[in-house]
């Protein structure tokens, strides 16, 4: 079936639901001109030819590839019109050939146009992310990345079915972890492609490198799908806008630049990708759209946990639509069988497997499957049925139909009901109750990307757009289609879930740039239309005087461009993409035109909101490459300051890490709070206690304890855990202040949380965390101020903590457990070993027990103890 | 015998002389077991003239095997320019390094401890000959001498141990002597070294040289105390390291120096017309005992080191051995990764190496790339002189990748024009 036959076929359909007439068409044009074009050409000849009789200058304006010409024709004779002195049909058929042969090379020149221009947005969403390389180097960032890093060289190194099986024993030191199991292997996979491809092409880049770039090849994809989806939704010029957009707004770049290789890098394209293969469907009703839209669900589910937002969403979506009246057969088409397969297709992968039919976010999807099968059925009925039988068959149809979703609904209410958490994992939870997470579980609420976000961080994610998505809101509304219905409610949504976590800004930021793409391109389109019907000498010229006058009409802006150098790959792209927005303008039937035409602001007002658009625009892509040059590239495992003789690095991380991997057993346990096992793992490649997966509670309020323990129970629970070396990070002499000593009280609670002998008071003097001398003795003895602080007096006489501002408590010490084996050259990370079990320690042993429980006032009456 | 570092210079001076009937046109320098193993290098010069005017002329080394050494003896033989006939006297300077010679005791210290190394010898030369007279001068690094074995005469005068003069040695006799002294030079060993130089004749040599260092000296024990190594540089881990020099050709660019987790900031690179020395280093301190692996690389211009034979065929001349100063490298790995499309190549080397040829595939390679590996155990700085490998290469293999690509895309170009203009749909 081709595409012909496709638009054909639907358009009735269209014409059903909404009654005004010239919005279905609108709707149909603006979907996609590129396949509509074949249909628009064939009919301007047959008219000709069928009503050769009619004169030429009547019937040539209406082919015109500009509209204002033709509606500029009732003012003034178009001169090249008025020229073929032929009256007989030959000549006019000629004519006629000849506009018709210029809009099909003008049409050819605007999708090669949006083609370039497509080409550079992937450019520079991919160039703009190379900040970190060009100012750090090719490194992998963070935490996470480097356990995706691991895995891939995993995967290189041992082939796809050891990957599956991999049960790595370097980490959750002695429980283990199932990595094949419990990863979304999307992000793995991918870049493991992309290694073995180039590898097959004898090109020998290295894994780290392939994983380095594998985030700003992929924001490249990410915004030509967003052009797909904002296309589908509103046509070629807000589709370019918005890729353009999305190409560099902060929030996707934080995620996304060169280095940072973790699961969002992949999966915000996955997830635009998605939405537009689902807009697709619905606005075409093809199975075969409807297929890949499953399958690229189910990438998406590979790549992120994030993938509930879509299996949430888009039922959220049909279901508005059902109850709005817009049920037709393509939102079945597009609905059921993404259900269906994407279901069946997610369960495939072993770290969702039966979640995507036994918990609580994917229940929306099947509720509303039930919900939309009811619907196709009474529309079904509708159809076969005169209206007297039908509303006798109505009575049967939702008596039964009411009674089976009351026993599906008692089905799942029973299965939630059965699970303790109802069925919601602890983030999904916290993303509908936002108070959840910090009641229950310190975990989730412990690590900084889920702490709602405060205002400037939405300014700095996504800038001038925040004000642009109410003006895209609007734009969506005139008129409402099932698609732009979707964009407005995947911006609610969005919004609402970036006020919860910080970390869901990034689904915001795809929803704010088409949306904000939509405002910008339709502003531009209003006032460059009210410009151009105004120009007084575009009235009365030829066809290409009006060309070139659209072209003059641009050169202010251009001077304006040459102000700010940087803009102008943006800036360019607004001019194009509003270009292109003739397209759609020029086919509407006159009625339209007129209408269009009345709707026209005063010339001035629209010069001034034109250049002002650009100045806003300009002032958005500063801000991009400001943030994706000073604010997002910071690797985070090297940290530079700049001072007065110049640029300091400060690699303390990498020097640990690197002299772990070289100078210790390579079976020695390493402990260290959970921040930095991945990368333990990762770089010095040794094995962890705990890790940035926090899977199991209990391991981590361990360490937890046992760093606030005093340093003989801490001896002690290492010990058992079989620790070899103690790693900490001091940020206190050179002022990193996401050191471990500002983490402390999170090992507090945590640890308290399951070892109720940790209370969190006695760390506290007086509700205030204070490490100086009005420290509680707890606090002092414990195990990571003892490590962190340690000789910490000899470097300046005084222990003055730069990041607590305050010399330290208790300055000389002495460690009796543990011996220090590393320090940094910036004290930065410090390794500590544990001494040896002495000999015969017995007797001392009971001894140092009762001198600490007199000395320190938490004891361990609890009954509960660390389980190893 | 020079134990400044941890390279053993021992240079003899000898004096021989031809008692026998025939002319002799060979003299042979006999090692103990012990000291063949670590034996890295071996040179011989005939000298004439007086002090200021001395010439040296090199002399071919070879080792030999000799019908009636004792316990394993090891012999290399010396080839003299002109066979001395009897009587006839000849001057010969012998330089032989040895490697992994200095043991340290004691094994372990502590932070704040400086190194101490035994050094076993023996006083009176090894030799199948008869000595007339022979003297042994030792020459320690510091003026700190724990201990050494008396054999008269012996004295010590500063940094200097003087054995000697023995007189009417008999032929392998041998009188052990163990030195005890301080060293706290680096005992820098490079484990491992590949070289990797890969020639394109585009104008470009690249240079790939992974380490794999171990501080071979005393092992460093109990705690590492930053506190400590900061505030008295002067007093702790004397014996430790934390710079490194590399001895680059000139001209050198794109210089970078990483390990496998990323770069490592500290380094510096100073160039001349002459020379580049890169200064850098380690991410740590090496303490006795302390490992760490790196990778240094750096492109070079082609036509500093690819040259044409007269007989049309091309040659790399380029410096074997390792670029680090004052390095052992037990291992050392030299690829050259010649052109694809290259052939016949013959490595020309001054001494013993092994050679196979290994295929190297790299960007966008059909056939691979010949590699010509050489291998070489114990090298020492003085192995760094310019070796050669011949092959012949057609410079039409340049274009074939260039080729490949323009054809790969056209291609594509050509699918994409076809199937815009193919209807394949069946109905029409």
């Amino acid at each position: 079936m081709n595409q012909r036959g496709k638009i054909s076929s639907q358009t009735p359909q269209l014409q059903l639901h909404s009654p005004a007439p010239y919005h279905s068409l609108v709707f149909s044009i603006s979907k996609s001109h590129s396949q509509t074009r074949p249909l628009r050409f064939s009919q301007p000849p047959l008219t000709l030819s069928g009503s050769q009789t009619l004169p030429a200058a009547v019937a040539l304006p209406r082919l015109s590839p500009s509209p204002r010409l033709a509606s500029t024709l009732g003012f003034t004779l178009n001169p090249r019109v008025a020229s073929p002195p032929a009256p007989f049909s030959w000549p006019s058929m000629a004519a006629s050939d000849a506009p018709n042969g210029d809009v099909l090379i003008r049409n050819a020149f605007g999708s090669v146009l949006a083609f370039l221009i497509l080409l550079l947005i992937g450019v520079l969403a991919f160039s703009i992310r190379l900040f970190s390389v060009i100012k750090y180097e090719s490194v992998i960032h963070e935490f996470d990345p480097y356990f995706n890093y691991r895995v891939t060289q995993f995967l290189t190194k041992n082939g796809i079915y050891d990957f599956w099986n991999w049960f790595d024993d370097r980490t959750w030191y002695p429980l283990g972890r199932v990595i094949g199991g419990t990863v979304y292997p999307g992000l793995t996979l991918t870049a493991g492609t992309l290694y073995w491809f180039l590898h097959s092409l004898n090109i020998p880049l290295s894994v780290e490198t392939v994983c380095v770039f594998t985030a700003p090849i992929f924001s490249a994809f990410a915004s030509w799908a967003t052009f797909l989806l904002t296309k589908e939704v509103k046509g070629v010029g807000a589709g370019l806008t918005a890729a353009a957009l999305l190409a560099m707004v902060p929030s996707y770049i934080s995620r996304s630049v060169a280095g940072s290789y973790d699961n969002e890098a992949v999966a915000i394209f996955a997830l635009i990708f998605t939405f537009y293969l689902y807009i697709k469907t619905l606005n075409t009703g093809s199975l075969f759209y409807a297929t890949l839209n499953s399958l690229s669900y189910f990438y998406m589910v590979c790549s992120w946990g994030g993938y509930t937002f879509i299996i949430n969403l888009i039922p959220m979506h049909v279901l508005l639509c059902i109850v709005t009246g817009r049920y037709s057969s393509r939102l079945y088409i597009a609905y059921a069988p993404l259900v269906v397969l994407g279901t069946l297709l997610a369960a495939l992968v072993p770290v969702v497997g039966f979640n995507a039919v036994m918990t609580s976010e994917h229940f929306a999807s099947f509720l509303v499957f039930i919900i939309i099968h009811v619907v196709a059925l009474v529309y079904y009925i509708k159809g076969i049925l005169s209206p007297k039988m039908f509303k006798v068959a109505l009575a049967l149809v939702v008596s039964i139909g009411l009674a089976v979703c009351c026993a599906m609904v008692a089905v799942i209410i029973a299965l939630v009901a059965s699970s303790p958490t109802k069925g919601w994992s602890g983030r999904s939870l916290s993303l509908l109750d936002p108070t959840y997470a910090s009641k229950y579980i310190p975990i989730i609420a412990s690590v900084s990307e889920h702490q709602p976000p405060t205002w400037p961080s939405y300014f700095m994610d996504i800038n001038v757009l925040a004000f642009l998505i109410p003006a895209g809101i609007i734009a969506c509304f005139s008129p409402l289609s099932d698609a732009s219905l979707f964009a407005v409610l995947y911006i609610v949504l969005s919004v609402y879930f970036s006020g919860v976590m910080v970390r869901l800004m990034l689904v915001l930021a795809p929803a704010a740039c088409i949306l904000s793409g939509i405002a910008l391109s339709q502003a531009f389109d209003v006032f460059t239309r009210s410009i151009k019907f105004q120009l007084p000498s575009l009235s009365d010229h030829s066809h290409i005087d009006a060309r070139d006058a659209s072209s003059e009409n641009i050169v202010p802006d251009d001077t304006i461009k040459t102000d700010k150098s940087e803009d102008t790959p943006k800036e360019r792209m607004t001019k194009r993409s509003k270009k292109k927005e003739k397209e759609p303008v020029e086919k509407p039937p006159t009625k339209f035109q007129i209408k269009k035409r009345l709707s026209v602001l005063p010339f001035e007002a629209s010069i001034i909101a034109v250049i002002l658009l650009v100045l806003l625009v300009a002032f958005y892509v500063v801000h991009c490459v400001w943030a994706a040059a000073e604010a997002y590239s910071a690797p985070s495992i090297v940290l530079t300051s700049h001072s007065n003789d110049g640029l300091h690095v400060f690699d303390d991380f990498r020097e640990a890490y690197a002299w772990l991997s070289h100078n210790t057993d390579v079976d020695d346990k390493v402990a260290s709070w959970w921040d930095y096992g991945y990368q333990t793992t990762a770089m010095a490649n040794r094995t962890v206690i705990v890790d940035n997966n926090t899977w199991n509670n209990t391991h981590i309020a361990t360490v937890g304890t046992a760093m606030s323990s005093p340093e003989k129970a801490a001896w002690e629970i290492f010990h058992s855990l079989d620790v070899k070396y103690v790693l900490v990070v001091f940020g206190g002499l050179v002022g990193y202040p996401s050191d471990d000593i500002n983490k402390f009280l999170w090992m507090v609670r945590i640890g308290g949380g399951v070892f109720p002998h940790i209370k969190e008071p006695d760390y506290l003097r007086d509700g205030q965390y204070r490490i100086d001398s009005m420290a509680t003795p707890t606090m002092l003895n414990c195990l990571m101020y003892k490590l962190s602080y340690y000789r910490f007096v000899e470097t300046d006489g005084k222990a003055f903590d730069r990041v607590r501002r305050t010399e330290i408590g208790k300055k000389y010490f002495k460690l009796t457990h543990f011996e220090e084996v590393f320090t940094t050259h910036h004290w930065m990370v410090r390794i500590y070993k544990l001494k040896p079990p002495k000999n015969r320690i017995r007797g001392k042993n009971k001894k140092s027990k009762s001198k600490t429980s007199s000395t320190t006032t938490s004891k361990r009456k609890g009954t509960r103890r660390n389980p190893f | 015998i020079d134990l400044t570092s941890h390279i053993i210079k021992v240079y003899l001076t000898l004096k021989v002389e031809n008692l026998g009937t025939s002319p002799a046109s060979e003299v042979h320098l006999a090692f103990s077991p012990a000291e063949a193993e670590h034996l890295a290098i071996v040179k011989a010069a005939a000298t004439s003239g007086k002090r200021k005017k001395k010439t040296y002329i090199p002399l071919d080394v070879k080792s030999a095997e000799l019908p009636d050494g004792p316990n394993g003896t090891k012999f290399f033989t010396v080839t003299l320019l002109t066979p001395l006939n009897k009587g006839e006297t000849a001057t010969l300077e012998v330089l032989y390094i040895l490697t992994h010679s200095l043991e340290p005791f004691p094994v372990e210290i502590t932070q704040s401890e400086s190194q101490l190394v035994y050094f076993r010898d023996s006083a009176i030369l090894l030799s199948p000959y008869h000595v007339k007279e022979q003297t042994t001068f030792i020459k320690t690094p510091s003026t700190r001498v724990e201990s050494f074995t008396v054999v008269d005469p012996a004295k010590r005068a500063g940094t200097e141990l003087k054995y000697g003069p023995y007189e009417d040695q008999p032929p392998y006799s041998y009188s052990p002597v163990l030195v005890h002294f301080e060293n706290n030079n680096p005992f820098a060993v490079v484990e491992e070294l590949e070289r990797e130089i890969e020639i394109s004749h585009w104008g470009n040599v690249q240079v790939t040289e992974r380490y794999r260092l171990v501080h071979a000296g005393a092992r460093h024990k109990g705690a590492f105390s930053r506190v400590e190594y900061q505030t008295r540089p002067d007093a702790t881990g004397v014996s430790s390291f934390k710079h490194l020099l590399a001895k680059l050709p000139p001209r050198v660019h794109s210089v970078y120096y990483r390990d496998e987790i990323g770069n490592v900031s500290t380094s510096n690179l100073r160039t001349d017309y002459r020379k580049s020395e890169l200064e850098f280093q380690p991410r740590y301190p090496l303490f006795g005992g302390w490992k760490s692996t790196f990778v240094i690389g750096y492109g070079l211009p082609l036509q500093d080191f690819l040259f044409e034979s007269p007989d049309g065929r091309r040659y790399l001349n380029f410096t074997f051995g390792c670029p680090l100063t004052q390095t052992v490298v037990d291992k050392l790995i030299l690829k050259v990764v010649l052109p694809e499309g290259s052939k016949d190549p013959t490595a020309v080397i001054p001494f013993q190496v092994d050679q196979h040829l290994e295929i190297k595939y790299s960007y966008l390679d059909v056939i691979g790339r010949t590699v010509v590996v050489l291998e070489k155990s114990n090298v020492v700085p003085e192995h760094n002189v310019p070796f050669q490998v011949y092959y012949t290469f057609n410079p039409i293999f340049m274009l074939a990748e260039p080729l490949m690509l323009s054809i790969a895309i056209f291609l594509f170009f050509v699918a994409s024009v076809s199937y815009l203009h193919a209807d394949l749909s069946i109905r029409k």
